[in-house]
């Protein structure tokens, strides 16, 4: 087992280098270099620039930029933001917390609301609730996120409903109390959350509903049953236990795209996560931040990957590390 | 099909059905989807979108870039039947805008417009770049104005324009999805054919692919793009952007195919006989890929579209005065038009209906295609 975790990290390497030379090479696709949009910024002097032009290489040949570059990657040194003056590390740490708790929370959400639903759907397969649901999850599916969170905005603004919309904190959030900042936070976070949500939510249900139907029909159920167990003992302490197994390698995967494809949901809401931190970086040419963002990006698929394959590592005994 | 599998498949068929005549696998998966009835219904929807988008200058009354700064969010137009309780040939009213600050109009009752059908009417159009022409399939009397589902900040007209936003959104999906699943399957193929280091290169290429979010990579390849550059060629190179994004997946899938099928004898027979390896890759072992793809193709399409609408939405894709679904909707971006205007939001819907469609259809070539099924 801890073979097999070590290894899995050590795979993670060949992907970091890969993924971080792509991100190099786009950006080198780009007209000029990383600091040509400083260089029509007032608030850069000359000197400076010249300055960082040699700090960060760019007066040598492409690959040296290239090793020099991916050197002070692996040392935690992204570059510089000219739109945030800061470091590139520090502007994604503001963000990416933001986004993190968004897309857990959309997950949490997702997950409390879609197992019972799936089970239900399942156990009363081709009722007419079944049927209304399935419906709705094929809608849900099918509604882009960004387009689902405008409809949300349109609804809230016509009705007059006392609901932020859009941005994660009101102005006065320093000056709440605790639960004040706890309560503000949550009043913005619900919209978002259940625009995400909601696509996670459909997929995740017809997975359930599916994989419970196949384990109802092996034969243990059969037997279970056949001994006198009360129906909802069988379907609770037998089937969905079996049935849920396969979805817990989800959460993972599930939680690394969640991360990403919440952008154009937190662009649309407002919501200042890494997202609408890309959005920015990449209209205003910030070229050390747009790899830096790609480069999180990458890294949180991966772990996620990582995550699902060690949580079914972790819940199937019938998995052998060799 | 190769030969061999054929008969294997013809061979079984006719003990099943007993002298009935010979049916491909292809005749049977067309046949099953012709049963299928949500799938051909949202068939019978997509292909009522895709000659909507062709024929466009034909179903609207307007041009594309067709502006009128005096109807800046004119709302939908009511058509007409009755005049006097009796039925006529419909008609529309005149609408005058009482508070241009707020765009508010107020409709004019004295001065009614008569639609006409298969009129000439408006700016010329040319269809496919040969047919001149100016006959529409229903304009209105000038200078009435009929705007069927509203018009946006500039008063063009959202329905003519959601017919040529069409084009670009729907065959941005259809071309791209025929690029994207060409290089996967030459990809795939070439991979698992070769194996051993080739296939483990080209494999870890594609999964660095596979693992930058497809979002972020799109965001930072459209920054890449220059920004003053011919409306067309930003077209293609989105498309082209797109489907960068999109073989990886389907590479992968088709490669672990090949790896199977390179194992079975017709292929040793190829090799035989001394067929070259392109030959062996295209003719032989990649036909035995195809029903994967298709299905595989089918429900990739949503894919694309929403890629597109998506970045055209932030402004990063499709630019203005050229429509997209996606392009159009980011005037609803700003709240208080969208509060007052929400025709703004009808692009949102072709989307979604689109994808929907796109998912029961490719939901039924998926149950047509598979083997297991019964009919």
């Amino acid at each position: 087992m801890y073979q097999y975790i070590i290894r899995r990290f050590l795979y993670m390497i060949p992907m970091l280098i890969g993924i971080t030379s792509l991100s190099f090479f786009i950006m080198q696709l780009a007209p000029g270099d990383f600091l040509t949009a400083m260089q029509m910024s007032p608030d850069f002097p000359p000197e400076m620039l010249a300055q960082m032009r040699a700090q960060y290489g760019l007066d040598q040949p492409v690959y040296v930029q290239y090793f020099q570059w991916i050197f002070r990657v692996f040392q935690g040194d992204l570059g510089y933001s000219f739109m945030w003056h800061a470091p590139v590390t520090w502007v994604l740490h503001q963000r990416i917390w933001n986004t993190l708790l968004l897309a857990v929370a959309a997950m949490v959400v997702a997950w409390l609301v879609a197992i019972p639903i799936g089970i239900h759907s399942a156990t009363h397969q081709y009722s007419w609730s079944d049927k209304l649901l399935t419906f709705f999850a094929f809608i849900g599916i099918s509604i882009p996120n960004w387009f689902f969170g405008l409809l949300m905005l349109y609804f809230v603004v016509s009705r007059g409903w006392n609901l932020p919309i859009g941005g994660m904190m009101s102005t006065d959030f320093q000056d709440l109390s605790l639960i004040g900042k706890a309560y503000d936070l949550g009043r913005h976070m619900l919209i978002p959350v259940l625009v995400l949500s909601t696509g996670i939510m459909a997929g995740l249900m017809r997975y359930m509903r599916s994989n419970l139907l196949d384990v109802l029909k092996q034969d243990y159920v059969t037997t279970a049953r056949s001994k006198g167990l009360r129906a909802r003992v069988v379907i609770n302490k037998h089937a969905v236990r079996n049935a849920i197994n396969p979805l817990i390698t989800l959460f993972g995967f599930q939680l690394g795209t969640v991360f990403s494809g919440a952008a154009l949901t937190e662009i649309v809401l407002n919501w200042p996560g890494i997202g609408s931190l890309m959005l920015t970086a990449v209209q205003g040419l910030d070229y050390y931040l747009v790899m830096g963002n790609l480069i999180v990006g990458g890294v949180m698929l991966i772990l996620g990957n990582l995550m699902a394959d060690l949580l079914l590592a972790w819940s199937d005994p019938r998995i052998r590390f060799d | 099909m190769t030969d061999s599998t054929r008969t294997v498949n013809n061979r079984g068929q006719e003990r099943e059905q007993g002298k009935e005549a010979v049916r491909s696998p292809w005749k049977m998966a067309g046949r099953r989807l012709r049963r299928h009835n949500l799938a051909m219904a949202a068939m019978v929807v997509l292909i009522v979108l895709h000659v909507f988008a062709i024929f466009a200058d034909f179903w609207v009354p307007y041009g594309e870039t067709e502006t009128d700064r005096r109807r800046s969010y004119h709302p939908p137009t009511r058509v007409q039947f009755f005049d006097d309780g009796s039925l006529t040939r419909p008609y529309v009213y005149g609408y005058d805008m009482v508070d241009p600050g707020r765009r508010q109009y107020e409709i004019d009752e004295d001065a009614k417009y008569e639609i006409q059908f298969f009129a000439q009417q408006g700016q010329t159009y040319e269809l496919f770049g040969i047919i001149e022409s100016n006959r529409r399939l229903f304009s209105v009397e000038s200078p009435g104005k009929i705007y069927l589902v509203g018009a946006d900040q500039y008063g063009r007209d959202i329905f003519s324009r959601l017919a040529f936003g069409a084009r670009r959104s729907l065959f941005i999906g259809l071309i791209g999805i025929a690029i994207s699943t060409t290089i996967g399957m030459i990809y795939g193929g070439v991979s698992g054919f070769f194996g051993g280091w080739v296939d483990n290169l080209m494999m870890r290429i594609s999964e660095v692919i596979i693992s930058i979010p497809a979002f972020y990579l799109l965001l930072a390849l459209s920054a890449v793009l220059p920004a003053n550059i011919p409306s067309d060629i930003r077209f293609m190179m989105i498309i082209g952007i797109l489907s960068f994004i999109g073989w990886a997946g389907m590479a992968r899938v088709i490669r672990g195919m090949v790896l199977s099928i390179r194992q079975q004898e017709f292929v040793h027979g190829a090799e035989a006989i001394g067929c070259s390896q392109p030959r062996i890759i295209l003719r032989h072992i990649l036909p035995n890929t195809l029903s994967y793809v298709i299905v595989n193709a089918t429900l990739a399409v949503p894919g694309f579209i929403l890629s597109e609408s998506g970045l055209s939405l932030i402004g990063v894709g499709i630019q203005h005065p050229q429509a997209s679904w996606g392009n159009m909707l980011s005037e609803a971006l700003n709240l208080s038009s969208l509060s007052r205007f929400p025709w703004l939001l009808i692009p949102g819907f072709m989307i979604f209906i689109t994808v929907l469609s796109y998912s029961f259809f490719g939901d039924g070539v998926r149950d047509a295609f598979d083997p297991r099924a019964s009919r």
